[in-house]
């Protein structure tokens, strides 16, 4: 690609992490949109020209009703097609938090199995939910992830080793995020097709699995309940005042900040083959 | 009746009232209100689980409902329905509750849906703003508002003696002083007419004390009862303060309280030479600068009264409230981070029976205990006030849902328990706002229009400024129950998102001014930027929640996630697009500007009902035409010497002694103390609360509220970086010192108020943060200053004030005062009892960080380092410590050694202390730094082992036990800190040069830290898992 990623990031009426999702894209090497929901309704070919899409974390419509439920009903009922389109161009997306509970509902996720396509007119029903922890009560705190090795997630390629524990963490801050799937079947089938990208390594929500995060099958569309985009810098670390620098990061970037690079880099492949 | 509840069944209930068919309903339910993983659902009422009783519960008519709102506007998409067409919603919680059989075994039978319905209606609903019902709640119809023509209404005040304005006064929730209804009453002599209704109103918001402080800008006499002897021997030094007056008779006589202490400090350092402060106490929130380009605001706000009776409702729109003051700052901010500091009675000691026995008011004829002896178990709940517990958590819920949805980090607050908060609890919302320089100021000019945004008007809220001044009695929750606002979190982002285009999408702001709706509604905020331009408003105009309101109600109502801007009509039409965009709802209400009949020199208000006129005020008497109140100030030396010296309470004695009590029983162990005090409360672990903040939204939080490796360290402060990608931080902490001012044990709150903005600036250093670029902001809750006695503690910490700031160069930038905190139960008998909340002095404190990458936490970080104390307190120098006032002391009393001490805070050695503390730490010779506070040293210590010790990796420590006794270890001394470094030649080549190159300060080596996992003072050791415990586990809810 001979030109710079553009991404669009979405928001609607309380989203409130869109900021820093915007920094995250455009630390990685993107160029950045942020759009209100209603002017992408307005003018759904908006969403034509976007190399990456972002849905970042807050509380859409209040989280009225539900986590994510008002924004997923209208993502779903007018703006399938184009993301449709979207994804059968390879565009790679992420939903952080409520962007990850916008996803799961509007049935980007985990999307169509293996040999089979995305259906054409109206969104995929849906088949995971992310649903009240089991503990009733919102949480923020930093967390130890794992990522899958054999996860076919782009967004995730390249970190699952050389981290120590205390590096590999990331922030959650939710009170819906504990991972249900449809029926067992569906959670062997994830774990079978490496659509499990990222786990919890200590106990937080009472997720299936101790899932994380999920990705579809071309590993491009990605939801994770953690905030990659709140890990952009080492100082962000819960306890970087006791490690060492080897200690922070193992003298990378930080993990979330990686997380949107490999999206960039993938989205550059994309827009050249 | 005590039953039980074995099982509960919650189920949410969507009443819909509209035109639709059985397809359209199933769809709604489907696609709309169920998630089909995890949920299921009925239409009408499904049939009750077996065995249960149903309950439900619904907010009254009128109260807000978001989820409704939202709900109706996602059927009228998903349905494709026309806007216009007739649909309303309303939402609801069911409870299938299976109600556990008595003890005894016999059947409860039909007392079974007494019970259930008894339950809900104490658990889980507040008659304030809900009804219970009992079975499926189906009503034909919601109700209507029936729409009534209003008529001008006035008010006689002209021919009133004194009695009849203090009826009037008292009768129309005016809460005027006599001294005001008569200066009305002469103006309206002198215009020859009587008000309206809605002028006599205006005026009643407008000189509210919550809107201007007359008290602290009140002319005061201050009298010591020992004469001119006390004010000579007073530790407070009297002479040559500004704007103040010595009388012969010894008495001091204070022109403008609040002038001549907290606001003089200020611009007396600005006249020294602190020339970063950009806007203070004029603005709805203080500016300092932050970089260059950059500005950063803070306010803090009480929100008492109203979450006394609604307390999840009242923490939300108090939090609600400052935050949209910060964004009505200058010419808009940016929220970016949010503090909370509750004081509430101890949760464990009250418990909820109905009514005062005999004894019962005997036991609290006298006041209440700060913290009762366990072994008197726990006092019914005074009649018409809330748990302790109750109200903590809804005030923590509410705090956490408004500040979550809005996007802003809540980093920053403390709790305090003590039993005089019951009924009267104090909650403190904070708010710190980010902004460009050049948009700290705004001006109204004269023709720009008045426009309101945001939310729609309705009832709600309706004389909160009068009510948040009065007196709190048990009768207020029916009285008042129309001063209760539910918040709507996300009408107040949508608001945010449109003011920050307006200011930003074009190279000037669409507007010239703007102001928050808050106390006083449209009434404050018109009144205020129209202050000197004049306005011209149209009461018609306003959006409404529901037909039927008077043009006062209108007027005056505090219906939240409101602001008023004043737009030059030519941006009117660009303003109104980006409204559109943001879907924020947007009324031209008039014109800034002098109305016919009167002079742009001296413009008055004027207000329109549907062209008629129904009340016009002249400015200037709206805005001066307030009598400066005297009032009379009464402080006894004595009362600290005469009173039983210390809250003296021993362990396991059965005898209720607390302050008022007998000497202590023999002192306990230090090995039994430390686990004890750790779980006090007020020093117990706090993450039970903080875990529920979203601390981290935004992506800024470089030093977070719990540090350490395992989440679990109480950090001093808390950093953010305001400008994305710059090393330069912003710490934030508080200083809170209770016990020091308390009158119960001969407290002195000039003695208090240093040691808070001691505490205050010791948290920020401890970060990292710079002494000499800290801001603070106060907060007073006093009971009711109209005492005499009371008012005179609020002077001493008035003038605390001015010592601490001047002494510390931290200019105060903004704050704000509560001061009628008292809670009046009448008995059937006719006797009265008070319960006036001990003088409460909050200090929110800002401070610049230089580099965050310098930043130092609290959390012990290697085995093998040295643990020292740095101490500006001449006390901790000379082994000359006291345990009054500790919480020590209110544990396990304190034996003889009880003394007031005169003075707590040495204001030369304490800010030198901060000073030395910021160059170790800057210099990058600190591994961890940690202030003294509540439980003195040896609580200190335990917290930063707790903080970094892991059982992967622990850390311990040994402990020089030739330090001394009890007293060294649970003090609480001023300007003392306790470090961990490296080695002993950090120590020798760096840190003694520093420390030792500043007067007044004392340095010492205590201990070294291990690789145990135990903490060891001399004889006694405790492993740091077993403090982690008592230390987590009982505020672990």
């Amino acid at each position: 690609m001979n030109r710079t990623p553009r991404a669009t990031v979405i928001r609607a009426p309380g989203t409130n992490c869109d900021a820093e999702m915007c920094r995250a894209f455009e630390l990685a090497g993107a160029s950045v949109r942020l759009v209100h929901i209603d002017r992408l309704i307005e003018r759904p070919s908006t969403l034509e020209d976007a190399d990456l899409i972002g849905f970042p974390g807050g509380f859409s419509y209040g989280d009225d009703i539900a986590s994510g439920r008002i924004l997923a009903a209208r993502l779903r009922d007018r703006l399938y097609a184009s993301l449709r389109k979207a994804a059968e161009r390879g565009v790679p997306m992420i939903g952080a938090c409520n962007g990850f509970q916008v996803l799961v509902q509007v049935g980007l996720l985990p999307g169509p199995a293996s040999g089979e396509q995305w259906p054409q007119s109206a969104a995929p029903a849906q088949r995971c939910a992310l649903t009240h922890n089991q503990t009733g009560r919102f949480i923020d705190r930093w967390v130890r992830v794992r990522i899958e090795a054999s996860t076919v997630c782009v967004w995730t390629r390249g970190l699952h080793d050389g981290w120590s524990d205390q590096s590999m963490m990331l922030p959650i801050a939710h009170g819906e995020g504990r991972f249900v799937a449809e029926s067992p079947d569906l959670l062997a089938s994830l774990r079978q097709a490496g659509q499990v990208a990222i786990r919890y390594a200590e106990p937080v929500n009472g997720s299936d699995d101790d899932i994380a995060g999920i990705c579809d099958l071309t590993g491009r569309i990605f939801g994770l309940m953690p905030h990659p985009e709140r890990y952009l810098d080492w100082r962000l670390h819960p306890f970087w005042t006791r490690l060492d620098e080897a200690g922070r990061s193992g003298r990378r970037e930080p993990p979330g900040l990686l997380m949107f690079r490999n999206a960039v880099a993938a989205a550059a492949e994309v827009a050249v083959s | 009746m005590r039953v039980a509840v074995r099982s509960c069944t919650a189920t949410r209930v969507y009443l819909i009232e509209a035109d639709l068919d059985r397809l359209q309903i199933e769809r709604i339910a489907t696609a709309l209100l169920t998630d089909p993983i995890t949920e299921e659902w009925n239409i009408d009422a499904g049939e009750s689980v077996p065995g249960s009783s149903v309950v439900e519960v619904h907010p009254l008519p009128g109260v807000m409902d978001p989820v409704a709102l939202s709900v109706r506007s996602s059927i009228v998409e998903l349905l494709g329905l026309d806007h216009a067409v007739p649909i309303e919603v309303a939402t609801g919680w069911r409870y299938d509750l299976r109600m556990a059989e008595p003890e005894h075994g016999r059947s409860i039978g039909a007392g079974v849906d007494d019970a259930a319905a008894d339950l809900a209606a104490r658990l889980l609903a507040n008659p304030v703003i809900h009804r219970v019902v009992r079975g499926p709640f189906q009503p034909v119809t919601f109700p209507r508002v029936v729409p009534h023509e209003h008529s001008v209404v006035h008010i006689s005040v002209r021919g009133l003696d004194d009695a009849g304005l203090n009826r009037l006064s008292r009768d129309g929730h005016l809460f005027l002083s006599l001294d005001e209804m008569r200066a009305i009453r002469d103006e309206y002599r002198r215009i020859g007419r009587d008000p309206t209704d809605v002028e006599l109103e205006t005026l009643a918001q407008t000189w509210s004390e919550h809107c201007v402080h007359k008290t602290l800008k009140s002319t005061v006499v201050y009298r010591d009862t020992e004469g001119q002897s006390g004010i000579s021997k007073d530790v407070l030094k009297w002479r040559g303060r500004p704007g103040h007056t010595l009388n012969a008779d010894g008495s001091v006589t204070i022109h403008n309280l609040l002038k001549s202490t907290v606001a003089a400090a200020t611009h007396e350092l600005i006249s020294e030479g602190v020339d970063w402060t950009l806007s203070v106490f004029n603005d709805n929130s203080g500016v300092i600068a932050f970089d260059d380009q950059t500005a950063v605001c803070i306010k803090v706000e009480t929100h008492n009264h109203p979450s006394a009776i609604e307390p999840y409702g009242g923490a939300a729109t108090g939090a609600g409230g400052c935050i949209r003051d910060v964004i009505g700052t200058g010419l808009g901010a940016r929220p970016i981070a949010n503090t909370d500091v509750f004081c509430v009675a101890h949760p464990g000691q009250w418990e909820e029976r109905t009514g005062w026995t005999r004894t019962e008011r005997q036991r609290f004829a006298q006041g209440v205990d700060p913290w009762f002896c366990e072994s008197d178990g726990p006092a019914a709940l005074p009649p018409g006030t809330l748990h302790p517990r109750r109200v903590l958590t809804q005030v923590v819920a509410g705090v956490r849902d408004y500040g979550n949805r809005m996007g802003i980090p809540t980093i920053s607050g403390a709790v305090s328990f003590d039993n005089r908060y019951i009924g009267n609890p104090l909650v403190f919302c904070g708010c710190i706002g980010v902004m460009p320089r050049n948009r700290v100021k705004g001006c109204v000019q004269r023709g720009d229009l008045i426009v309101a945004l945001g939310g729609r008007t309705g009832r709600d809220g309706i004389h909160g400024a009068t009510f948040s001044s009065a007196e709190l009695e048990h009768t207020a929750a029916d009285e008042f129950s129309h001063a209760v606002q539910i918040g709507n979190a996300i009408t107040e982002k949508r608001v945010l998102d449109a003011i920050l285009r307006a200011r930003d999408d074009q190279p000037e702001p669409l507007y010239s001014g703007l102001t928050d709706c808050g106390a006083g509604g449209f009434s404050s905020a018109v009144g205020e930027l129209g202050k000197s331009v004049g306005a011209v408003v149209h009461l018609e105009r306003a959006p409404l929640k529901y037909p039927g309101l008077s043009y006062t109600e209108v007027w005056i109502s505090e219906a939240q996630e409101r602001m008023v801007l004043s737009v030059p009509s030519s941006n009117l039409c660009a303003l109104e697009r980006i409204c559109a965009e943001e879907g924020v709802e947007l009324a031209v209400l008039g014109e800034f500007r002098a109305p016919e009949g009167s002079t742009a020199d001296n413009p008055d208000l004027q207000l329109l009902f549907k062209g008629i006129e129904v009340g016009r005020l002249s400015m200037r008497f709206l805005h001066d035409g307030i009598p400066t109140p005297h009032r009379e100030a009464l402080w006894s030396q004595k009362q600290s010497v005469e009173s039983e010296p210390s809250p003296v309470r021993a362990a396991g004695n059965s005898s209720r002694s607390s302050h008022r009590g007998s000497a202590a029983a023999a002192a306990p162990s230090i090995r039994e103390a430390l686990p004890r005090l750790l779980g006090h409360p007020n020093i117990a672990s706090k993450h039970w609360i903080v875990q529920q903040y979203d601390h981290e939204v935004r992506g800024a939080s470089v030093i977070k509220p719990l540090v350490g490796p395992a989440g679990r360290g109480p950090g001093d402060a808390s950093v953010i970086c305001p400008v994305a990608g710059a090393s330069r931080g912003l710490a934030v902490a508080c200083g809170l010192q209770t016990p020091l001012g308390d009158p119960g044990i001969g407290g002195d709150p000039y003695a208090m108020t240093l040691a808070a903005i001691d505490e205050c600036v010791r948290n920020l250093v401890c970060v990292g943060a710079d002494p000499d670029r800290v801001a603070i902001l106060d907060n007073f809750c006093w009971p009711s200053c109209k005492k005499p006695e009371n008012l005179g503690s609020l002077v001493r910490a008035a003038e605390g004030c001015y010592d601490g700031a001047k002494a510390y160069r931290a200019p105060f930038v903004s704050g704000k005062d509560s001061l009628n905190n008292q809670l009046t139960l009448t008995h059937d008998d006719g006797t009265s009892t008070t319960i006036e909340i001990p003088p409460t002095l909050l200090i929110t404190g800002i401070a610049i960080v230089p580099d965050v990458a310098r930043c130092v936490t609290m959390d012990v970080k290697r085995p093998g380092s040295l643990l020292a104390v740095v101490s500006g307190s001449p006390r901790f120098a000379a082994d000359d410590l006291y345990l009054w006032g500790t919480i020590y002391a209110q544990v396990f009393g304190c034996g003889g050694d009880c003394e007031c001490p005169q003075t707590v805070v040495d204001l030369k050695s304490g800010p030198a202390a901060a000073r030395a503390m910021h160059r170790l730490i800057s210099g990058g010779l600190v591994r961890s730094a940690h202030d003294v506070s509540e439980g003195g040293l040896l609580v200190a210590l335990a917290e930063m082992l707790i903080a970094g010790s892991t059982s992967d990796s622990p850390i311990g420590a040994v402990l020089d036990d030739d330090m001394g006794d009890s007293a060294v270890w649970f003090a609480e001394p001023a300007s003392t800190y306790v470090l961990e470094i490296e080695d002993a030649a950090i120590v020798r080549q760096n840190v003694r040069t520093i420390v030792e190159s500043t007067p007044g300060l004392h340095f010492r080596v205590i201990g070294r830290s291990n690789d145990s996992g135990m903490l060891t003072l001399g004889r006694s050791e405790w492993s740091v898992g077993s403090l982690t415990k008592s230390w987590r586990e009982p505020l672990d809810w």
